[in-house]
This record gives structure tokens, C-alpha cells and sequence, in this order.
């Protein structure tokens, strides 16, 4: 596993070569420290031994296989893993100080600071305003201004105000799915969170909605912790500042190497990357 | 060969539906054209008379809906409750025994509700023949039916929404009340539909509960007989009894769309008004 020094690159100045530069800077300071984590289903251990620190206001990509952990780790960020009966998570994940995986942790508290996009678009069987209002009201924003400005200011954060102001009180599932996936970003977005961990956000869309919601998560950089995993390579090196390979040895998935998307995808360290990025393996 | 044998399948189809839509509007007919005749005004108010060939239904109205609601007041939470937690939070290997014992205990035949029934209602706990008694031995016979239909509606609602409510900090009692419970609306309408017409139409069990004095009932601890008893009684124990059963057998089947239609109404304007789907 190779970790890069943040500080001996410059963050703004890479490009890769031929593809648009990732999403400019982020500042190199821990915003999330996992260590040696293990995650394991009815005692069959599905990823193991993964530690490393994701920056703040940075994107991280997870790439890597099918099946080799990535949704695990990501789901063990947010303690949503609780709802997968037999599911059993080791290890040490801190986040501002605090520790995720201690049973004394306020799991509602979390995942409010945590956002979570899921890879096909889940908007409920509400109306838009609804969607993003009714997990205001839950986490007790009750006035009726703020929940408007509220509403507002996330649909205007995701560029899909001018496309539903006139259709508000509408069903949200009469929106395009990369309508619904925005929506779904919003209604994340809403909350205020520090981090956002997405899970495929653009594999369920058409390529002109993944575009326009990959556009969208290039702008959430520096504003938001985001933590993506994604199976489009060319995906990964235009969004993200970092990149981390997973992959299965063993029948357990493990973090093969974490850096700099850059010096990852132009200068894997490690075998099995390099055959996984240039395609001649996975 | 192909050809003949989808004008085959389309007849055999056609003609299928036609029997059994046939012989539903030839029964609904003869009910009808038996019955109308007898329906007015005199007949909805007035009591029985002449062990009910002659006078009115009106006590055994008012008694049919008093069992009709201390069963759904009962049933209806409890088996909510029920089907929330077998749905939501029950660990599968508990769940799935106790979906297999509900759905034989739909099957049971009512007679056995009855005698069970009796022995615990009437008997053990001393409320004799009453409303009370066939309210909760209906209420008993409803459950099974209306937990496992609101349980399959609230499984099939999809664990996405589950995932993605949870994803938000919602608690699970915000999921269920606003997500799942609207979501599930038209299986728990079709539940409960399903179980206000077989209370309406039980017999056996309410002979045995809530007795059959045809008299006014006073209080919810008085005996009561239903409507449907009313017409089993006529049409088999009193000579000349006939166009009154016609009668009550219509009014019955009136009340049934009556009740069913209240109980859609209340469903959706509680549960999915608040979903736009």
C-alpha cells in the first residue's frame, strides 16, 4: 500500500493526461481516519485490514471490482450496515474526533452529518418539496420560512431549482432519473452535512444525466467531504483528488493502494492496480 | 395449428369470465329481484316481529354494526402493530414460523373461532352471550387475514426507501409514518376490506358468541344478533321467512359496499394522501 505525502505535490497542479483535470484543490487534513477496519457478514469477513485517512473538502474515489468491499467500507462510514442483519464491523473509524463505531455513537446525529447517494436514485413517493422538507421537520427545522429557504437553497445547490420551481408540491417520481438522483443529492445536501459518501451515483443514469450529475459532484469539492465509489475509471480521474484500489485476495476484499488520483492512475505502484487500470485484469 | 390455439386459449378465457361473472350477477339478481319488494323505510326502523316475518331489522342493524366496530377497533391496531413488527423488525427465523401460523390460522373454519370463542369470551372470561363476545371472536377470525395482507404490502414497499430513510437519520417511526405505512396504503385497504367482509358474512362464529336475541341491544354486553345470523335463522327455522331474508340478505350486501367504501375512503385520506404515487 502506498500512501502519498500530501505535501509534496502541489494538489492544484496535476493534470492527466488527455481527460479533463480533476476537481481543483482540497486541503490535506484527516477528515475521516479509518483504522484496520474489517467488516464481515454473518462471520464471513468480507474486507479486512483497511486503514486510511480521507481529507477534508476532498473527493476520494473507491475503485476496484465488483465485490470487493467497496459498498462495505462505504456503508460502515454511516453505520448503515446496522440495517444488514448478522453484519459485524471492526475496527476504528473516526470522524471530527469522534468514533463512528462506538455503541454509544448517535447514529440519527451521524448520518445527518453524513449524506448518503445511493446508486439508483431514491426519491420517496412525496412531492419534491416534501422529499427534502420532511427530513428538515424530522431533525426539528420547523419554521416555515427556513424550511423554504432551505428547500430553496438545496435545489438551487444541485442546479435543478429552475428545471421544478413551478412544480414543487409534484411527485418526485415523475422526475428523469438524473432528476431524481439530483433531487436525492438535495435532499443529502438539505441536512447541511460535512460528508457525503456516494455509492455508483451515476451508474443508473443515462450519459447525459451522469454527466450533469458528475458536473455536480466536481463542484462540491472543497464544500464537502465526499467519498464516491465509482466503476467508471475515467469517472474516478475526472472527479476525484484521491484514489483508493480495492481489490479481493482471498475471498476478502482489502485497500490495495491509496494516493493522489494522479500519481495512482499514471504511476500505480502496485501490480494488481496497474493490471486493473490498464485493463488487463478485473 | 398455432392460430386455432389462441382462438382456443381466448375462447376457453372468455368463457371462464362469463361463468363466473354470470353466475355473481344471477345471485346478485336474485337477491335483488327478491328483495327489493321488501326494502323501506318501516323495514330499516322497526323491530322484528313475528320471529322477523314481519316488522323491520332495525336492532339487528345496530347490532351487526356494534360487533362490526368493537371487532375493527380491536383488530385494525393490533394487527397494524403486528404486521409493522413482523415486516420491520422481527429477525427471519422468527417471522417466517409465525407468517406460516397466521396464514393457517386464516384457514380455520369459523366454527372453530366460534367454539373458541365461547369457551374464552363467553365462558372464561364471563361476558356470556354478548357484543362484546362475538366483536372479539371476530376480531380474532380478522386478524390472521388483515396481518398478512398489510405485512405482504409492507414488504413489498421497496427497501430502497427503507435504506434511504435510514441514510438520513430518520428514525424508523418516521420511516414507517411517512414513508412505508402511505406507501402500503392500498394493501392495508385491500386488508382491511377483505376482513369487514368476512365479519359481515360470518355466521357460525357470532351463533355461538354473540347469540341471536333480535331485541334492541341495550349496552355492549347485551346479546345481539347480526344480520347475517338474522338471515341464516329466517331462511332456515321460520316458514313464510323469505322475503324477509331477501330483504336483510340485500341490505347486507348494500352495507358491505357502504362499509367498504368508508374504510377506502379513511385509508386514503390517512395514509395515501400523504404520498403523491
Amino acid at each position: 500500500m502506498s500512501n502519498d505525502n500530501p505535501t509534496d505535490r502541489n494538489p492544484c497542479s496535476y493534470t492527466l493526461g488527455g481527460i479533463e483535470q480533476g476537481a481543483p484543490c482540497c486541503i490535506p487534513v484527516p477528515h475521516i481516519q479509518v483504522q484496520d477496519l474489517a467488516v464481515s457478514y454473518h462471520g464471513k469477513t468480507v474486507l479486512q485490514g483497511v486503514s486510511l485517512d480521507i481529507n477534508k473538502g476532498c473527493i476520494t474515489a473507491l475503485i476496484g471490482p465488483s465485490g470487493c468491499g467497496k459498498t462495505s467500507f462505504l456503508f460502515s462510514l454511516n453505520r448503515l450496515n446496522d440495517l444488514i442483519p448478522g453484519s459485524r464491523v471492526q475496527g476504528s473509524i473516526r470522524m471530527d474526533g469522534a468514533e463512528v463505531t462506538a455503541p454509544d455513537c448517535d447514529v440519527m446525529a451521524l448520518r445527518r452529518k453524513v449524506g448518503m447517494i445511493f446508486q439508483k436514485p431514491n426519491p420517496f413517493p412525496l412531492s419534491i418539496r416534501r422529499n427534502i422538507e420532511m427530513p428538515l421537520r424530522e431533525h426539528g427545522v420547523r419554521q416555515r420560512g427556513e424550511l423554504d429557504a432551505r428547500v430553496e437553497r438545496a435545489l438551487r445547490d444541485v442546479g435543478l431549482w429552475e428545471e421544478v420551481k413551478d412544480r414543487l408540491d409534484s411527485s418526485a417520481l415523475a422526475l428523469s432519473g438524473g432528476q431524481q438522483q439530483r433531487l436525492c443529492i438535495a435532499r443529502a445536501l438539505a441536512l447541511e452535512p460535512s460528508i457525503l459518501l456516494m455509492d455508483e451515483p451515476c451508474s443508473a443514469l443515462d450519459p447525459i444525466a451522469s454527466a450533469v450529475v458528475e458536473e455536480l459532484i466536481r463542484s462540491l469539492c472543497n464544500r464537502y467531504t465526499v467519498v464516491i465509489v465509482t466503476h467508471n475509471l475515467a469517472q474516478a480521474r475526472r472527479v476525484a483528488n484521491y484514489a483508493a484500489f480495492f481489490w479481493m485476495t482471498e475471498r476478502v476484499g482489502r485497500l490495495i493502494e491509496f494516493g493522489r488520483c494522479q500519481s495512482l492512475f499514471d504511476h500505480p505502484s502496485h501490480d494488481l492496480t496497474a493490471a486493473y487500470i490498464f485493463g488487463t485484469s478485473g | 395449428m398455432r392460430k386455432h390455439g389462441d382462438a382456443l386459449l381466448t375462447a376457453a378465457v372468455w368463457l371462464a369470465t362469463a361463468l363466473v361473472v354470470g353466475a355473481f350477477l344471477w345471485l346478485l339478481g336474485d337477491v335483488v329481484i327478491h328483495g327489493i319488494g321488501k326494502l323501506d323505510a318501516a323495514f330499516l326502523l322497526d323491530a322484528p316481529q313475528n320471529a322477523g316475518r314481519d316488522g323491520g331489522i332495525a336492532p339487528i342493524l345496530v347490532s351487526t354494526l356494534l360487533i362490526l366496530v368493537v371487532a375493527l377497533a380491536v383488530a385494525v391496531p393490533l394487527g397494524l402493530a403486528t404486521a409493522v413488527y413482523l415486516s420491520e423488525y422481527a429477525a427471519a427465523q422468527l417471522a417466517k414460523p409465525l407468517r406460516v401460523c397466521l396464514n393457517m390460522l386464516a384457514g380455520v373454519p369459523s366454527i372453530v373461532f366460534g367454539l373458541f370463542g365461547n369457551a374464552l369470551f363467553c365462558v372464561a372470561l364471563g361476558m356470556g352471550f354478548s357484543i362484546w363476545s362475538g366483536g372479539l371472536t371476530l376480531a380474532c377470525m380478522m386478524l390472521p387475514l388483515f396481518i398478512v395482507t398489510t405485512e405482504s404490502g409492507l414488504s413489498a414497499v421497496s427497501s430502497e426507501w427503507r435504506r434511504g430513510a435510514a441514510a438520513l437519520g430518520l428514525s424508523r417511526a418516521a420511516a414507517l409514518w411517512h414513508i412505508l405505512l402511505p406507501a402500503a396504503a392500498p394493501a392495508i385497504t385491500a386488508g382491511l376490506m377483505l376482513s369487514i367482509g368476512r365479519a359481515l358474512a360470518e355466521t357460525a362464529a357470532l351463533i355461538f358468541t354473540s347469540g341471536y336475541v333480535d331485541r334492541m341491544p341495550e349496552s355492549l354486553s347485551d346479546s345481539g344478533r347480526a344480520l347475517s345470523v338474522h338471515i341464516y335463522d329466517l331462511s332456515m327455522n321460520v316458514s313464510g321467512g323469505d322475503a324477509a331474508a331477501y330483504g336483510s340478505a340485500l341490505v347486507l350486501i348494500v352495507l358491505i359496499l357502504a362499509i367498504n367504501s368508508v374504510a377506502v375512503n379513511l385509508t386514503e385520506r390517512f395514509l395515501q394522501a400523504r404520498t403523491t404515487a
